[in-house]
């Protein structure tokens, strides 16, 4: 397979930040990935780096307040949103996050949190405006759909709910997986479901999630599959555990480690 | 309706095998048949957007609706009761059923009544009553509650139903469908012909016509509403339409939802009691306007709720649902619907745990035939909840903590170090098989991946001075 040189031109300018700054994007890390999974975040900035992309990680940032957000402490989850808008109101520029779950928190949510503060609703439309998940960014904002990645393995992707429906993430990650070498698709039957994480769920209601998981796994070892991919590391993390527990032999990874792997 | 906790009801449920296959089959047989409706259908998206408008303009006028319903009900012969609570409701069906000399009451099939209890309301006041819709019929034999608002007996193989129907009908055994439903039919033809009364609930009620649109797949509803000397219609206020013409909306958009049938095989439209020189029909209609807790939901920030047209769509997609049936929920109405609906109305306090029966996949907004921010709506519910203080203590304190360090982020840099190396102490090789109560939730159905030996924060900065210095 053949590869056009992908990368932007140092020349081309995709977005003006003024003060003669270009093609700079912030990262938003996320709590888990900064904490659990940080190859996932080395990853991403590598990928948008080949891409020409200064990346910044403005380093006050910690989580997004979506934990709390969803297991129904709004007051804990406006103060965390609160914090996240004031490190990120203050940068330039598109913010990449790679997840589609705390992206859609950002994106969605945090107006819908700040309804009644008008000077936090105004920098939470200013942020949610030029916040990107990582996929979606390259796909739709930078209108990628090959980096020139090489990855060997039979690869299913969960498309994680919040993404899927919050955003309509359904093509941008299967785009660019369809333009890595050597990897090849399989169909995750009923791919579109629910892998049963659920944030504090996943204790809470630790049986019924697990019951999902059950279901989820069974069908991704009915997929033939060797790779497991998606774009949350929340839902990675339940589906990886589960792998753990029964003792299968399939590999988890976040979509930009495939992304960022040129061997 | 029992004496369980949410937990041991979801466990009992979860370790039935049986239920649990039905169940799945069941609702994702309904699922497919939608879909496949649904992908011949490319208006249904437009139908489902003008189903919406329709929805919200009639709860936003919702008095004026229904006064203008009732007044027609009552212009076609009718008579309408306005019920505060079940209480009210019941009442009146008990007393109207001894003023007349009931002795027998067959029903079609109607959630509402469930609700309220209706049923054993009258079998305290000696009155016999028979449910006619075949899944409500097994239900009512095997002395269960329906487990999902249109397929009663969901949780049901057709095995159970045949060892049901031979100990309770002395009847020869047979699993075959058709032969099941002969059976019933042939036990009910005589009790459709020897009530005195039959209620019913109400699909739709037409506010300009007083019409009630009642729709079934059996041809039971029109039995019920038509053959006794008096039909009882109960329904919650909040089921009306404005016009005839929105229920060409509605009905379409209600019954590709329900089961994927473009057109359900019986759709009644009754307009008043017999009229003279009409050959059938009831002597008397009553309709019984059910609140009980509807106006409040009405005032409330889970107002949405009410769009819903009871459909069932979003119990059948539900993983949670799949998972565990809708005996477990505990309530009337199951699924995601019901978390929102049961709470809001039979209050937040006793039914606290529903709002959580969620994973938050938003698959039941996108199949919502009126469009309902389900995940929306049981967030809301999950933060008046919390506020409550119905949670468990250790997540109230946990979310405080973690929001006050996540403000400072050195303390969450240092507390995050922590939770590493603690977590990286116990772990083989990165993975946990053990978390501590009360995160042993976890643990129980997956490992846990111990935190990474450096954050990005701290791979990040040691990547910036290597650069700097470099």
């Amino acid at each position: 397979m053949e590869h056009s040189d992908r990368s932007i031109d140092k020349e081309t300018v995709l977005f003006e930040l003024g003060d003669g700054i270009r093609n700079c994007a912030q990262l938003m890390v996320t709590c888990l990935v900064d904490a659990i999974y940080p190859s996932v975040g080395i990853s991403a900035v590598e990928v948008l780096e080949a891409q020409g992309i200064t990346v910044e990680f403005p380093s006050d940032q910690t989580c997004c307040g979506q934990p709390a957000f969803n297991s129904g402490y709004w007051k804990d989850a406006r103060a965390m949103a609160r914090h996240t808008l004031d490190v990120f109101s203050v940068t330039n520029g598109p913010i990449v996050v790679p997840s589609g779950s705390c992206t859609d928190m950002i994106v969605h949510q945090y107006t819908e949190l700040l309804k009644d503060d008008a000077e936090y609703l105004a920098k939470a439309q200013d942020v949610a405006g030029r916040t990107y998940e990582f996929t979606q960014f390259l796909v739709d904002k930078m209108g990628l759909d090959d980096v020139g990645a090489r990855f060997r393995g039979r690869a299913a992707y969960h498309s994680s709910c919040h993404g899927l429906r919050g955003l309509n993430l359904r093509e941008q990650p299967r785009v660019l997986l369809s333009h890595v070498e050597g990897l090849k698709q399989v169909e995750l039957p009923c791919s579109e479901e629910c892998c049963g994480f659920g944030g504090l769920f996943s204790v809470t209601m630790s049986s019924i999630s697990g019951s999902i998981l059950e279901r989820k796994l069974d069908n991704l070892e009915e997929s033939g599959a060797d790779l497991l991919l998606g774009n949350d590391v929340s839902c990675l993390m339940h589906m990886a555990g589960g792998l753990k527990l029964r003792g299968t032999q399939i590999e988890v990874k976040h979509i930009s480690e495939v992304l960022n792997t040129h061997d | 309706m029992t004496n369980l906790t949410f937990y041991e009801r979801t466990r009992d449920a979860l370790e039935d095998p049986t239920v649990n296959q039905a169940i799945r089959v069941g609702a994702r047989r309904f699922v497919s048949h939608r879909a496949s409706t649904v992908s011949g259908l490319p208006e249904m998206d437009s139908l489902r957007d003008r189903a919406r408008v329709i929805r919200a303009e009639t709860l936003n006028k919702l008095d004026v609706f229904l006064a203008e319903f009732a007044d027609n009900v009552e212009l076609n012969g009718g008579r309408v009761f306005w019920a505060k609570n079940a209480d009210e409701a019941n009442d009146y069906v008990v007393k109207l059923a001894a003023a007349r000399g009931v002795r027998h009451v067959v029903k079609s099939k109607s959630m509402v009544t469930e609700e309220i209890e209706l049923n054993h309301a009258l079998e305290v006041a000696g009155v016999r009553v028979i449910e006619s819709d075949l899944g409500e019929f097994i239900a009512q034999l095997a002395g269960e509650r329906p487990s999902h608002i249109i397929a009663p007996v969901l949780h049901k193989t057709r095995g159970e139903v045949g060892k049901l129907f031979e100990e309770e009908l002395n009847v020869a055994y047979t699993e075959e469908p058709i032969a099941l439903n002969d059976i019933a039919r042939s036990h009910l033809r005589d009790i459709f012909l020897s009530s005195d009364m039959g209620i019913s609930g109400v699909n739709f009620g037409v506010a300009e016509s007083g019409t009630l649109s009642l729709v079934t797949n059996e041809g039971n509803g029109r039995f019920c509403t038509t053959t006794p000397r008096i039909h009882v219609a109960l329904m919650g206020m909040e089921r009306l339409v404005p016009t005839f013409a929105d229920l060409g909306t509605m009905l379409p958009v209600l019954e590709i939802s329900a089961t994927g049938q473009r057109l359900t095989v019986y759709n009644n439209l009754l307009t008043g009691p017999r009229r003279s020189g009409e050959p059938d029909g009831p002597e008397e209609l009553h309709v019984v306007i059910l609140d009980n807790g509807r106006s409040d939901t009405l005032a409330s920030e889970v107002a949405e709720i009410l769009y819903c047209i009871r459909c069932g769509a979003c119990l059948n997609i539900c993983p949670v649902y799949q998972s565990i049936g809708g005996h477990a929920y505990g309530s009337v109405y199951p699924g995601p619907l019901g978390s929102v609906l049961t709470p809001t109305l039979m209050g937040l306090e006793q039914w606290h745990e529903l709002p959580h029966a969620s994973t938050l996949c938003g698959a039941c907004k996108e199949i919502c035939p009126v469009r309902i921010d389900i995940p929306s709506l049981l967030l809301r519910l999950r933060d008046a909840s919390s506020k409550a203080n119905h949670s468990p203590v250790w997540i109230r304190t946990l979310m405080r903590i973690y929001s006050i360090v996540a403000r400072h982020p050195k303390l969450f840099q240092l507390g995050m170090r922590f939770a590493s190396v603690s977590s990286r102490l116990f772990a083989k090789e990165d993975w946990l098989n053990r978390l501590p109560p009360p995160l042993n939730g976890w643990t129980d159905h997956r490992n846990f991946r111990a935190l990474a030996k450096k954050s990005f924060g701290q791979q990040w900065a040691e990547r910036r001075s290597t650069e700097h210095t470099s």
